[in-house]
C-alpha cells in the first residue's frame, strides 16, 4: 500500500506570515476536496525563532502527522538549514532565490521580481505551490477575493497578478513534482481546529457564558466565543486570573448561565478548588483543559497527554465528575456538546481534556447536522409546588431539581459548607452522611450514559493499540500499516477517560494477543488507571514526551 | 416597605455583642426600606464569621470559597442582570485572600453592593492579623506585632474612582443602614466598609474604641470632590470618618458589553440557524 499524501512544511520566524500561506493552502485544498492534517510547531515567542506549518494532504483520510517533508517552504536560511535532512527522495525547496539550498533540489524563487512589495510574498508563495501540487488555481483564487473583499477590487486585482506571476514562473522552473491524485468529488466541509470545534459544540449545546485567563493551547476556545459572542449571545469575561475565571462562571451557572472555561495545565492548577466548589454546591460547569508539557510551565507551546491526572483528581473531597477526550477536531464538537448536556444532566462538573496538537490539529469536517444533536438538559424555572424548594433534595438518583433564582418565589440556597437540603450550613453526621451519599449516587448516572471506547480493526488482534485522546489518528494509523504488513492488529479509542466502564471493553482485552498502550506522557497515566479500575497491567507501553505528536512510524517503530 | 419579618429570624453562630448582630439588622432594615422580595435578592459570601450572613437572612444566596465571594457574584449579574446582588464578607476574605479580585471588582464596575465586615482582625481562625490590623499589634500569630503597614480600603478604592467608596460603623445600625440603601441604589460598584468589633479576639479595636473615633461626615462635604475624597479616605487614626466618601457615575460593566442582558442568560435558547450560518463561515 504505498501512501499517496504529501507533507508540505512551511518554516520560517514567528510574525512572517507563515501561518497565513498555511491556512490559505489548507482551506483551498480542503474546497478542492482533500483530507488534511494540520499540525503547528512553534516556539513561545512573537516574533524571530523557528516555527513550522505542516500540513499533510492526502486524496483519501489521513488522521496523523508523518514523518518526512515533500515540499519543504523555507521563509528564511535556517527552515533548509535545520530541515533540508528531513526531505524525502523526491523532496523539493521553494525559497527565495538568495537563500543557500544546500544542494537540495527546488525551486529558487524570485520574490523580488515577481512581487511589487514584500507582502504580496505569501501569495507568491501560493502560487508557486498551486502549480506544484497541481492544484486547480481557482480555488486560491476565490480565496483571495474572499479574504480581500473588504479591501477592494485594486488590492484583490494586484493579490491575483502576483499569484498568476508566481505560477506561470514555477510552470516554467520546476524541476518536477508529481502531482497530488485529485480527490473524489465531495459537498461542501468545513475547516475546524480542535479549540474552535469544541466552542462551537458548547455553542450548540447552548454556552452563553464563559470566564477566562488566557493561556496556551486553550486561548483559542475563548476567543472562538468571542468572535461569535454577539450573534449567539455569549458573555465572555476575560477573568483577572483563573481562580477568578471558574468562581465566576460557577455563579453565573448558578445564576441560570451555561457556563464553560477554558484553560490549560497550569491554569487549571489554580482551579481545583473551585473543581471542589462545583462538587460541593451540585452546580453544572464545563472545563476545556488544555494539555501541554509541565511541570510548571514546561513547554508551553508543544503538546502532551501528562495532565490526565490532574483533572481525574482535582478538587478536595469527594465528588463524581465526567471526562473526555476528544480524539478529532470533530469529536471536539460533539464531546464539548456532550459535556455540556452531562454536566447539567448529573449536576457534575464536566471535562473536555485536549492538548496542544488537538487545539491546533486543523481537519476537514462535514458540516454538523445541528438539528439532529441530542436534547441538552437545563435548569428549572418554574416553583415546583408551595412546599419549600429544596435545592439539594435527597432523591434516589442524588439529582435533585435544579431551579434558576429569580424567577418565583421560592429561593435557591447554595453552599460550600457541608449544608441541609435547603442549602443551609450544617455539621449533623447524619445529614453529613446523607449529602455525601446522595453527591456519590450521581455516578450511577454518568456511569449509566458513559461512552464505550471505540474498537477498529481486526476482530481477534495479535496487537491492540490502547489509546485515548487526540493520540487516536496516529494510533489507528499505525494499526491499519501493520495490517498492511501482514499482521492482526486493531485499535481501541477512549473518548470518554471516566467514569470507565470495564464491561464495554474488557472483553476486546481478552481477544487481543498483546496489548499496548500509546498515550503521551511518561508514567502511562490511562495504563494506570485501567489497572486500577480493572486490574488489568498493560505492561507494554508506548509513550512519548517530547512535546511533540505522535506519528504512525513513531509507535511502529516502537513494536 | 416590606416588613422585617420578611427576611426570616434565624439563631446564629456568633458571639453576643459580636458586630456582626447589628450589620444584619441594618441589612433587613436597608432591604425592607427598598422593597426587595427575598427571591429577587441574592447574597454572596466566602468564608469567615461574616460570610455566614446569609445564612441568617431569607434570601437566595451562594456561600462560596475563603476570598472567592466577589466573582461568583459578578458572574451571577452578569447572567441576571435583573437581581439585586450584595456580596458579604470579611475583611480576611475580601482585602486578603481575595485582593486580586477585589481590585477587578472596582475596575469593572458592575452594578452589585459589596459590604466588607472589617473588624481589623481573622475571627474565624482566632485571632490572626488580618489585612486591616493595625501595624505592631501584637496578635498569637504575630507575637512581635503585625509588621505589615494596613491596608486602607477606602483610600485604596477612592484612587481607582470606584463609583461608591462608603464607611459605616455596625454601632450605629441607623446610619448604616442608610448607606446600604444608597449603595443598593447606586448604579455601579458600590463598596462599603464596615467597622465592627470583635469582642473575643481584637481587644485594642473594640466597641468604645470605634465609638470614640468614628465621625460622620459634614452635611456640606462634597462627595464627588475626588481630590477631597482621597484625603478624606486616607483619614484612619484619632478620627475616622464615616459615611459616603467618594461617588460618581461612571457607567456600569453590564452597559459597555453588549452581550449582556436583557434578560437573563437562562432565557436564551441557542439559535441554531444563526450557528449553522457561523459554520459555514469556517467552508
Amino acid at each position: 500500500m504505498t501512501d499517496p499524501s504529501v507533507t508540505i512544511v512551511i518554516g520560517g520566524e514567528a510574525g512572517q506570515g507563515l501561518v497565513t500561506v498555511g491556512e490559505f493552502l489548507s482551506k483551498a485544498l480542503i474546497r478542492a476536496g482533500y483530507e488534511i492534517v494540520v499540525s503547528q510547531d512553534y516556539m513561545s515567542r512573537i516574533r524571530g525563532g523557528h516555527n513550522l506549518f505542516i500540513i499533510r494532504v492526502s486524496p483519501e483520510k489521513v488522521t496523523a502527522p508523518r514523518e518526512g517533508i515533500d515540499l519543504l517552504v523555507a521563509l528564511d536560511a535556517a527552515t533548509i538549514a535545520l530541515h533540508r535532512g528531513e526531505l524525502t527522495g523526491r523532496g523539493l525547496v521553494v525559497a527565495d532565490e538568495s537563500l543557500d539550498f544546500a544542494g537540495a533540489s527546488g525551486i529558487k524563487v524570485p520574490f523580488a521580481t515577481l512581487c511589487p512589495r514584500p507582502i504580496f510574498e505569501n501569495v507568491a508563495a501560493l502560487g508557486v505551490l498551486a502549480k506544484l501540487l497541481c492544484l486547480e488555481p481557482s480555488w486560491l483564487t476565490d480565496l483571495i477575493g474572499e479574504t480581500f473583499a473588504k479591501k477592494g477590487s485594486e488590492i484583490i486585482g494586484q493579490n491575483l497578478a502576483v499569484f498568476q506571476a508566481a505560477h506561470a514562473f514555477a510552470e516554467g522552473n520546476s524541476p518536477g513534482f508529481d502531482c497530488l491524485a485529485p480527490p473524489a468529488p465531495r459537498d461542501k466541509r468545513l475547516m475546524l481546529d480542535g479549540a474552535a470545534a469544541a466552542a462551537l459544540g458548547g455553542l450548540a449545546a447552548g454556552v452563553n457564558f464563559c470566564s477566562f485567563y488566557p493561556m496556551t493551547p486553550s486561548t483559542g476556545v475563548a476567543l472562538t466565543l468571542i468572535a461569535h459572542a454577539r450573534d449567539m449571545g455569549v458573555v465572555v469575561e476575560q477573568a483577572e486570573d483563573e481562580i477568578a475565571a471558574c468562581n465566576m462562571a460557577l455563579g453565573a451557572s448558578y445564576a441560570g448561565a451555561t457556563a464553560l472555561v477554558a484553560t490549560a495545565g497550569g491554569g487549571f492548577a489554580l482551579m481545583c478548588e473551585g473543581v471542589s466548589l462545583a462538587g460541593m454546591i451540585e452546580t453544572p460547569i464545563v472545563f476545556v483543559v488544555g494539555q501541554r508539557p509541565g511541570p510548571a510551565t514546561g513547554l508551553p507551546t508543544r503538546t502532551e497527554q501528562g495532565d490526565l491526572n490532574l483533572v481525574l483528581y482535582a478538587g478536595h473531597g469527594e465528588f463524581p465528575r465526567a471526562v473526555f477526550a476528544p480524539g478529532t477536531p470533530e469529536q471536539c464538537f460533539h464531546l464539548t456538546h456532550r459535556a455540556v448536556d452531562q454536566s447539567e444532566r448529573h449536576q457534575s462538573p464536566a471535562f473536555v481534556l485536549i492538548d496542544q496538537y488537538l487545539a491546533d490539529w486543523s481537519q476537514a469536517v462535514v458540516p454538523f447536522d445541528l438539528k439532529s444533536l441530542p436534547e441538552v438538559a437545563r435548569p428549572g424555572r418554574e416553583a415546583p409546588g408551595p412546599a419549600v424548594y429544596e435545592r439539594f433534595a435527597l432523591t434516589d438518583s442524588g439529582v435533585s431539581p435544579r431551579l434558576v433564582p429569580g424567577f418565583g418565589e421560592y429561593l435557591v440556597c447554595v453552599d460550600s459548607d457541608e449544608h441541609t437540603p435547603e442549602g443551609h450550613i450544617t455539621e449533623d453526621a447524619g445529614v453529613r452522611t446523607a449529602m455525601v451519599d446522595k453527591r456519590l449516587r450521581k455516578l450511577r448516572g454518568l456511569v449509566a450514559d458513559a461512552l464505550p471506547p471505540d474498537y477498529s480493526g481486526d476482530p481477534e488482534p495479535e496487537v491492540l493499540l490502547v489509546c485515548w485522546g487526540s493520540t487516536l489518528g496516529a494510533a489507528a494509523e499505525a494499526a491499519g500499516i501493520l495490517r498492511g504488513q501482514g499482521k492482526k492488529a486493531a485499535c481501541l479509542h477512549f473518548s470518554q477517560v471516566y467514569p470507565l466502564v470495564p464491561e464495554t471493553f474488557l472483553t476486546h482485552f481478552e481477544r487481543a494477543g498483546e496489548l499496548v498502550m500509546v498515550e503521551g506522557n511518561a508514567t502511562g497515566q490511562f495504563a494506570e488507571l485501567i489497572r486500577a479500575k480493572t486490574g488489568t497491567l498493560i505492561a507494554k507501553r508506548i509513550l512519548r514526551y517530547d512535546g511533540r505528536p505522535f506519528t504512525a512510524k513513531y509507535i511502529v517503530d516502537r513494536l | 416597605m416590606l416588613p422585617i419579618e420578611t427576611y426570616g429570624e434565624y439563631e446564629t453562630a456568633w458571639c453576643p455583642g459580636c458586630g456582626n448582630h447589628n450589620i444584619l439588622k441594618a441589612l433587613k432594615q436597608a432591604f425592607s426600606e427598598l422593597d426587595l422580595p427575598p427571591h429577587k435578592l441574592a447574597l454572596f459570601s466566602g468564608i469567615g464569621q461574616a460570610a455566614k450572613s446569609p445564612h441568617y437572612l431569607n434570601c437566595n444566596f451562594f456561600n462560596g470559597l475563603h476570598g472567592r465571594s466577589l466573582p461568583p457574584a459578578q458572574g451571577a449579574k452578569l447572567a441576571s442582570p435583573e437581581l439585586t446582588v450584595v456580596v458579604e464578607s470579611g475583611d480576611g476574605c475580601s482585602y486578603g485572600e481575595g485582593g486580586n479580585h477585589f481590585l477587578a471588582a472596582l475596575r469593572r464596575n458592575l452594578d452589585i453592593t459589596c459590604l466588607v465586615h472589617d473588624n481589623q482582625i481573622y475571627g474565624l481562625t482566632k485571632g490572626q492579623a488580618s489585612p486591616t490590623t493595625g501595624q505592631g499589634q501584637a496578635t498569637k500569630a504575630q507575637p512581635f506585632g503585625a509588621p505589615s503597614e494596613a491596608f486602607n480600603p477606602m483610600a485604596v478604592a477612592v484612587a481607582m474612582r470606584a463609583s461608591f467608596v462608603a464607611r459605616g460603623f455596625s454601632g450605629d445600625t441607623a446610619h448604616l443602614s442608610e448607606l446600604i440603601k444608597a449603595g443598593v441604589r447606586h448604579k455601579g460598584f458600590a463598596l462599603i466598609d464596615i467597622l465592627q468589633p470583635c469582642v473575643t479576639f481584637n481587644r485594642i479595636n473594640t466597641f468604645a474604641w470605634y465609638r470614640e473615633r468614628c465621625v460622620k461626615l459634614a452635611d456640606d462635604y462634597d462627595r464627588t470632590d475626588w481630590k477631597a475624597a482621597m484625603a478624606k479616605a486616607a483619614e484612619f487614626g484619632e478620627s475616622i470618618p464615616i459615611g459616603v466618601i467618594y461617588e460618581n457615575d461612571r457607567p456600569t460593566f453590564e452597559s459597555r458589553l453588549p452581550t449582556v442582558g436583557p434578560g437573563a442568560l437562562a432565557e436564551r435558547v441557542p439559535d441554531l440557524e444563526r450557528l449553522a450560518a457561523i459554520l459555514e463561515s469556517y467552508a
